[in-house]
């Protein structure tokens, strides 16, 4: 057996592989956003971790000020947060359409801090506890291992997520038209689509799934101002590895880096922080525009 | 050109000194706080931190030996390199005579070299590594609050005189988590108990699950969290969700302040046991400060930020006794002088530069327990100074 010669009994490494692909549907739905506003926008959503933070806040401030719970947080958060992306859409990104990609990076990236900073300053940087709703409280004994209900319940919601994303961009007339408004905007302008705003939808949409993801890992980790901040560097490297606004590329990658990064935190815990970006070193020598990426 | 400058600037420096006072260099006394003001340590540290050695100053009346006093703060963090450019600018530029709070050993270890050079008084309240008396100790350094053998010695030596005879580390990967896991190691290991491993993992990490999953297959009593702040608090959530406890493997975090015991909430954290430098209700003198503190950052404070007004306060009255900002004459007051305030009693700085004082073992109240908003702790235990830190003969500092 393999697993023998590396040393390690094959419960241990189903348990690791399991929970790294629990980690990687969270990589998924982030980049999956992330790939939606480079495909559409072309901006580098570089506040796409304070937005999955603001979803992770809308669902505790719902709980904490509306009594609201965690199943109408799921589909509140990601509208509020979304509508707040709307709204940097409209009055901010906007006006950098045209200019150097360079800008809309500085901007989501100042936005970021911005947001950050007024959280701490609100609520301090430990954060705040977020219960794990009822229903899903306890787990399941797999035999190699304790599998919390609720783990196994973020994989089929980002499943979901992705699912309904891929069915709305490439099965339904919107998505129709927001591929072609990539490719030739005007054109489909002169057609009598309104671009801008199917701009502004793809954006608050890519947004939505941001805060989609912070609601569904608020009961795993603290709701904290930092929580987006440690993530989104490595969200950016899976973006990078599957390829620049590809969905698919996404999707498909943030699950490889999570069994990845869950098979290193066996092997050789010290580096699982940064082999993501060792992979991404390599596919960017050997495949400059990513594994699912085309080529410009 | 620079030069020429510099030199103007000494000399008119050096002129108003001795126009305010003849030993008080450039006048005024600058004190130098180094602190993570947004990230993962500034709820411990921070903003608090800084507002400690504001109400430290101001209750000196805000000028010492007839000069005022002057408090610059900066943001590190968490970063060595930034720590120390920022220190050296300040010893060169600004003529700081002292830095303080200093939490996160990296940043403290490399604010201690540029200490050593610049010959400048170190009051280290937030790092915690023992390393800062012993192999790192510099002459001008004092490390105040607590350090990592004064956490083995407490939850480290509870836990096994109860029955944890066997470890298992999660720590966090650099200096401080290393220290800690040192530190613990050696008390389980003389108390007869057994270390089954460790996990290094990066720091800060997101996710536990992975380094708890691991934690639980080596079937160890006991995993000690040789981490801090969000890490601890990921890490106890994670071993929660994963049901270690409940399978009867027991949680030591080997540290843990009152700022994540708030985080936390006591649903999750009630039962953990944890050793504190302080906790503002013991009596009467730590609920008057830490009411004026609460007042004031609406937070109550952590030991790190009680720490930091002692020390500020000890280091402030050792130059108004002296008359002098001197470095070597204020750390030989400093140290001749026993610490008796709301923070310690009969605390004493020894020549390797620990502060030694009493130290708490304490165990997180359950909710029911709890009797209002901040009302965590029972103190089980109080720990005499020189059983937490061990004796001056043990420390391995070359200057002692």
């Amino acid at each position: 057996m393999l697993t023998d010669l590396l040393g390690f009994p094959p419960q241990v490494l189903f348990g690791q592989l399991l929970l790294g692909l629990i980690n990687g549907a969270f990589y998924a739905v982030l980049s999956l956003g992330l790939a939606v506003i480079f495909g559409l926008l072309n901006i580098v959503n570089f506040a796409h971790g304070a937005l999955y933070m603001l979803g992770a806040f809308a669902a505790w401030a719902l709980a904490h000020f509306l009594g609201l719970n965690y199943w109408v947080a799921l589909f509140v958060a990601p509208v509020l947060v979304g509508g707040f992306g709307m709204l940097i859409e409209r009055f901010l990104l906007r006006r950098l359409a045209g200019v150097d990609h360079l800008y809309g990076l500085l901007l989501t990236f100042g936005l970021a801090l911005v947001i950050e900073g007024v959280f701490i300053k609100l609520f301090g940087a430990s954060g705040q506890p977020y219960p794990t709703p009822a229903a899903l409280q306890g787990g399941v004994n797999l035999g190699f291992m304790f599998l919390p209900w609720y783990r196994g319940w973020v994989v089929v919601a980002s499943l979901i997520a992705c699912g309904v994303t891929w069915y709305l961009f490439e099965m339904t007339k919107i998505g129709a038209y927001l591929r072609a408004g990539t490719e030739n905007p005007k054109l489909l302008q002169a057609f009598g689509v309104n671009v801008p705003l199917l701009t502004t939808l793809a954006y608050g949409y890519g947004v939505g799934l941001a805060a989609f993801a912070g609601v569904l890992a608020a009961p795993i980790t603290q709701v904290s101002p930092l929580m987006g901040s440690n993530l989104i560097i490595v969200v950016f490297a899976v973006v990078v590895i599957g390829g620049m606004g590809s969905i698919m590329g996404a999707v498909v990658t943030g699950l490889a880096m999570g069994l990845i990064e869950g098979l290193t935190k066996v092997f050789w815990p010290e580096a699982s922080a940064t082999v993501i970006f060792f992979v991404m070193a390599i596919v960017l020598v050997l495949r400059p525009a990513g594994l699912f990426g085309r080529t410009a | 050109m620079k030069t020429l400058k510099m030199l103007a600037l000494g000399a008119s420096s050096l002129a108003m000194a001795s126009a305010a006072s003849a030993e008080i260099s450039d006048g005024v006394v600058k004190i130098g706080l180094l602190t993570d003001m947004s990230g993962t340590y500034s709820d411990l540290a921070g903003p608090g931190a800084v507002a400690a050695a504001e109400m430290a100053i101001e209750d000196m009346g805000g000028t010492v030996a007839g000069v005022p006093v002057e408090l610059l703060t900066a943001d590190h963090q968490n970063k060595a390199d930034i720590a120390a450019n920022k220190a050296r600018e300040w010893g060169e530029n600004e003529q700081v005579d002292a830095f303080a709070e200093l939490v996160t050993t990296s940043v403290a270890l490399a604010v201690y070299e540029i200490a050593k050079q610049q010959n400048k008084v170190t009051l280290v309240s937030g790092a915690a590594s023992s390393p800062l008396t012993n192999d790192a100790c510099i002459p001008s350094g004092i490390h105040y609050t607590y350090n990592t053998r004064a956490l083995a010695n407490g939850t480290g030596a509870a836990v096994v005189a109860e029955g944890g005879d066997t470890w298992y580390f999660l720590t966090a990967d650099y200096a401080f988590g290393q220290s800690l896991e040192a530190d613990v190691t050696k008390v389980v290991e003389a108390a007869g108990g057994q270390v089954l491993g460790s996990i290094r993992h990066p720091f800060p990490a997101s996710d536990f699950s992975s380094f708890v999953l691991q934690a639980q297959a080596s079937g160890a009593k006991v995993i000690g969290l040789a981490n801090a702040g969000a890490d601890t608090t990921n890490a106890i959530k994670a071993a929660n969700e994963f049901g270690l406890v409940a399978a009867g493997q027991s949680l030591a975090a080997l540290l843990m302040f009152i700022t994540d015991v708030h985080a936390l909430g006591l649903e999750t954290a009630q039962g953990i046991q944890l050793t504190t430098g302080f906790y503002w209700d013991m009596d009467d003198e730590t609920r008057a400060w830490s009411e004026k503190f609460m007042e004031r950052t609406g937070n109550m404070p952590s030991m790190v930020q009680a720490g930091v007004y002692s020390s500020v306060t000890h280091y402030l009255k050792g130059i108004e006794a002296t008359g002098s900002d001197d470095t070597d004459t204020v750390m030989a007051w400093m140290r001749e002088t026993p610490i008796d305030d709301f923070f310690a009693k009969g605390g004493r700085i020894r020549s390797d530069g620990r502060m030694v004082h009493d130290m708490y073992l304490a165990r997180v109240k359950s909710p029911s327990e709890s009797e209002g908003p901040w009302d965590y702790y029972d103190i089980v235990r109080t720990i005499p100074g020189e059983e937490a830190y061990g004796t001056l003969e043990e420390s391995t500092c070359p200057t002692k």
